[in-house]
């Protein structure tokens, strides 16, 4: 993080504020977490690959990317066939290359990781094979003859596009129906900006839908502007990617106090924003939550100059669903992260924020507990990043644990309807997962279309 | 601490370390900054005849392959003898002679076929004070065309015919360089040594295309969108070398032939294969133009620690040691049986062996235990290969164990006799015969 020097009496000011720091140092702050690798980069990086036999870090990737095949491409200087070898799997490679935990998928399964403790960098190397095929604006994809069928999609988010990518390559025609004003879903909304800077996640909407048969229909969402039941009879199947848009409401006192905020909201708020110091963010920030999207607020508040963000989590480190390299970079970024408290009361001076009263909690027998001790942290904002939810009631399908329930091929119990992402059952609310769902709904809707069963 | 001062046939050096006859070697300041790095001697860039001196390419002179990290492997050159007058070279190589005593200066030289040509030019290299000579009849490209280099040494009558011209004509001992672009590399040796050779050296460069460049279809190094054939060299050849410089070793009718060891040698490790297959020096060229000449300091500390730490005193005790060794398949034990042995705590569980094995090999390495991830050797089928030993990426994780004598092999149902038995006694041999032992 940049600090320019006039920046200390921008992050002093009092209360949630706008432009706390030097005009310049927004654009380094939220600049690429990962610069990409150059040309050389990645052939020093592709030799190291050992070309396994059924490789573990393929078998780690919820896609089933052929990983050794695609670096073995880009190590022989055939990056576009490696770009072909990953969108075969994962029409949003890009993205996922980006935003994938990759320390805790493929390339903690590299067997470089076991024989050095320094695995391939694979996410890496999937983004400078992707990066070029989509700055080139090539193609892999033909779509099949068309077969005259239309599927309704619900959610243009990394569920949606895969599936309509996939039911495109079919030869199938696709509606998607999306309740915002941009495709894209998390990607564009929900993803912290310096991890797909440069209006990324647009460019990679663009390149999905370049393959045709798929037309976005935005401002449309389920259960206001048409019923389920409309799509099942105006439609040959339905996909729903709806994701998670609701969030976990906070049981604390004076949870609605001006100043306490989602943090879904501002994380998509710093995205959609064309001018990052007009954004305010507050001097002293509490967020609450122990995810990625936890983290991604609390990293982001920094960088728009908060001068003290502390986050806190009910549990341990260890429980955290954040993984330890974003919990790495929470810190980096100056970002205390607190264990084992839970939030009581926001308190309130002249109506708005002043501080958070929070618990200490313990595990007794397995069971969480509130200790009886008790911390003021002062704050002017506080940010909920405690889960999200279902938003409605998933088009009246069976839920199982809030979400809708699928079979392995994303089948809800209504026949003719698909469900896949963060919004079904399974998974683990990852992009690459959104993506593995709703490629394979895709293709079991196919099946269903073309084999004339019943889904 | 050992003692690394070499005597080959007649010329001291403090090392065995010299710089063979090649770009590194082709003027003062080059060989004086070879000298102060530390090398033992240098073979001075081939000399051709007075007159107007042979012109190189203006454009690519190498090409060359790569294994990972680009790190080089093999090296191809169309480069000619010296571009420098004849007189500059000799007025330099007295120099530095006078300038560095105690280090080997070898002149190398390629002149025609003729014995006036010979008899004129060793009067002159004579007089510069170099320590003796060395006759291309090696280089694969360019003089060949002009019947020189390799054109003379793939014909062991010249080679001999030449050697004898150059003991007549000049006191200096002298080392005959062989191509290794001939089916026998014995021949050549013989005939040299029947010409009075006091050493051969070898190998010369082997004949090479590189690569091709796909764009415009020209062999690589590519002058104007045409290549040829080059000299190769560098680690990819030493496995040759090596071959090549054991067949001399071992061949009863050369018998105390000196060896110079060339071909490939960039570690101190490579150095001391050579010496142990016969050689009695090395020469080094492409290393020293990969990373420089400072690469002897690495080559003498190497040699020279690994000497202490097995009690050899000196160049002459492991020079030879592994020639006993060499012999031919027909004598090799077939009663020796060995396994593989795959070190679970040092595997990475790259798959690796079992993939080479599985499709390519005997099937001897399963991939699973328990459901889990997990190679390991199956004794009834494996046949002791060796191949998982070399595609498996960490150091020492499969070895080769021989089965004690009285053990089973499982995949033969047999005991482990511990009685040496060879193919020229056994059974599926039509023509065997009575016992014999090992050469």
């Amino acid at each position: 993080m940049q600090q320019g020097s006039r920046m200390a009496q921008g992050v002093l000011k009092q209360g949630i504020a706008p432009g706390r720091l030097d005009p310049a140092a927004y654009a380094a702050n939220f600049s690429d977490l990962h610069p990409p690798l150059d040309a050389h980069e990645a052939l020093v990086e592709a030799d190291r690959c050992y070309f396994c036999y059924e490789a573990p870090c393929m078998q780690a990737c919820p896609t089933s990317i052929d990983i050794p095949l695609f670096i073995r491409q880009i190590d022989t200087g055939n990056a576009l066939g490696a770009a072909e070898t990953i969108f075969e799997q994962n029409i949003l490679g890009g993205m996922c290359a980006r935003v994938c935990p990759t320390e805790q998928l493929c390339e903690q399964a590299c067997v470089r990781q076991e024989a050095e403790g320094k695995p391939v960098r694979i996410g890496q190397l999937q983004r400078y094979a992707t990066d070029l095929a989509m700055q080139a604006g090539r193609q892999f994809f033909e779509r099949a003859p068309a077969s005259g069928r239309t599927i309704a999609v619900v959610g243009a988010g990394p569920a949606g596009l895969a599936a309509a990518h996939r039911l495109a390559c079919k030869g199938h025609d696709v509606v998607i129906f999306d309740a915002r004003a941009k495709a894209g879903g998390l990607n564009e909304y929900g993803i912290a900006a310096y991890k797909a800077t440069d209006g990324f996640a647009q460019a990679e909407v663009d390149y999905v839908t370049a393959i045709g048969g798929i037309d976005i229909r935005h401002g449309r969402a389920l259960g206001r502007d048409f019923s389920l039941e409309d799509l099942r009879q105006d439609y040959d199947a339905v996909f729903l990617g709806l994701g998670l848009g609701g969030v976990n409401a906070l049981r604390a006192e004076n949870a609605e106090a001006p100043g306490v905020a989602n943090a879904v909201d501002f994380i998509a708020e710093i995205r959609q924003a064309s001018d990052l110091a007009g954004l305010p963010v507050g001097r002293r920030v509490v967020v609450i939550g122990g995810g990625m999207t936890a983290i991604d607020a609390a990293v982001q508040s920094k960088l728009l100059g908060a001068e003290d963000v502390t986050m806190v989590y009910r549990r341990g480190k260890a429980q955290m669903s954040a993984s330890p390299f974003e919990q790495d970079l929470a810190a980096a970024r100056g970002v205390t992260i607190r264990h084992w408290l839970v939030p009581k009361r926001v308190l309130i001076q002249a109506g708005r924020v002043s501080g958070l009263e929070l618990a200490y909690t313990a595990l007794v027998e397995d069971r969480l507990v509130e200790t009886g001790d008790r911390l003021t942290l002062a704050c002017d904002q506080i940010f909920k990043a405690i889960g999200q939810t279902l938003a409605g009631d998933g088009g009246g399908l069976d839920l199982a644990g809030g979400k809708i329930a699928v079979d392995a091929q994303g089948r809800t119990g209504l026949p003719g309807v698909w469900a896949g992402g963060d919004c079904a059952t399974g998974g683990d609310d990852l992009t690459v997962t959104a993506v593995a769902e709703g490629r394979d709904a895709a293709e079991s809707i196919h099946l269903h279309l073309v084999g004339g069963s019943h889904g | 601490m050992a003692d690394l001062r070499s005597t080959f046939a007649g010329i001291t050096s403090p090392n065995p370390f010299w710089l063979a006859s090649a770009p590194p070697t082709d003027k003062q300041y080059n060989v004086e900054r070879a000298f102060k790095a530390g090398w033992g001697g240098v073979v001075w860039k081939t000399l051709g005849e007075a007159g107007p001196p042979v012109v190189n390419v203006n454009g690519p002179r190498y090409g060359a392959i790569w294994g990972a990290d680009r790190r080089l492997l093999g090296l191809n050159n169309i480069e000619l003898i010296t571009d420098r007058p004849l007189e500059v070279n000799l007025r330099e190589m007295k120099a530095v002679k006078m300038n560095w005593p105690d280090r080997a200066l070898v002149a190398s030289i390629m002149v025609p076929c003729e014995e006036a040509a010979w008899k004129a030019i060793l009067p002159l290299v004579e007089a510069t004070g170099a320590d003796g000579i060395e006759l291309n009849f090696g280089c694969p490209h360019g003089m060949s065309e002009r019947g020189m280099g390799s054109a003379v040494g793939q014909v062991p009558e010249y080679v001999e015919m030449v050697v004898r011209w150059c003991k007549q004509f000049t006191r200096m001992p002298v080392i005959t360089k062989l191509t290794p672009n001939i089916s026998d590399i014995r021949r050549p040796a013989r005939a040299a040594f029947q010409g009075g050779t006091d050493a051969v050296s070898l190998i010369n460069t082997i004949s090479s295309i590189v690569s091709v460049d796909l764009d415009t279809f020209s062999p690589v190094p590519s002058v104007a969108g045409k290549g040829t054939h080059g000299g190769y060299c560098g680690p990819a050849v030493k496995p040759i070398a090596l071959n090549m410089v054991a067949e001399i070793a071992r061949d009863p009718e050369t018998r105390g032939l000196p060896i110079s060891g060339i071909g490939g040698v960039t570690t101190w490790r490579d150095a001391a294969e050579f010496l142990a297959l016969g050689a009695g020096n090395v020469q080094v060229c492409t290393a020293a133009m990969t990373y420089g000449f400072r690469i002897v300091e690495e080559m003498i500390s190497g040699l020279s620690d690994w000497m202490d730490a097995k009690g050899h005193r000196g160049v002459d005790d492991i020079s030879g040691r592994a020639v006993r060794n060499v012999t031919d398949w027909q004598y090799l034990d077939l009663e020796y049986v060995a396994k593989a042995r795959i070190d679970q705590d040092l595997c990475i569980k790259c798959g690796r062996c079992h993939i080479a094995c599985e499709d390519t090999s005997h099937q001897a390495i399963s991939k699973e235990k328990d459901g889990k991830r997990h190679f390991e050797v199956m004794d009834d089928e494996c046949v002791g290969c060796n191949l998982c030993v070399n595609v498996c990426p960490v150091d020492d994780c499969i070895t080769l164990e021989a089965l004690p004598v009285g053990s089973l092999d499982a995949r033969t149902g047999k005991p482990v006799s511990g009685h040496y038995a060879n193919w020229t006694t056994h059974p599926n041999n039509p023509m065997r015969k009575q016992a014999e032992p090992a050469q």
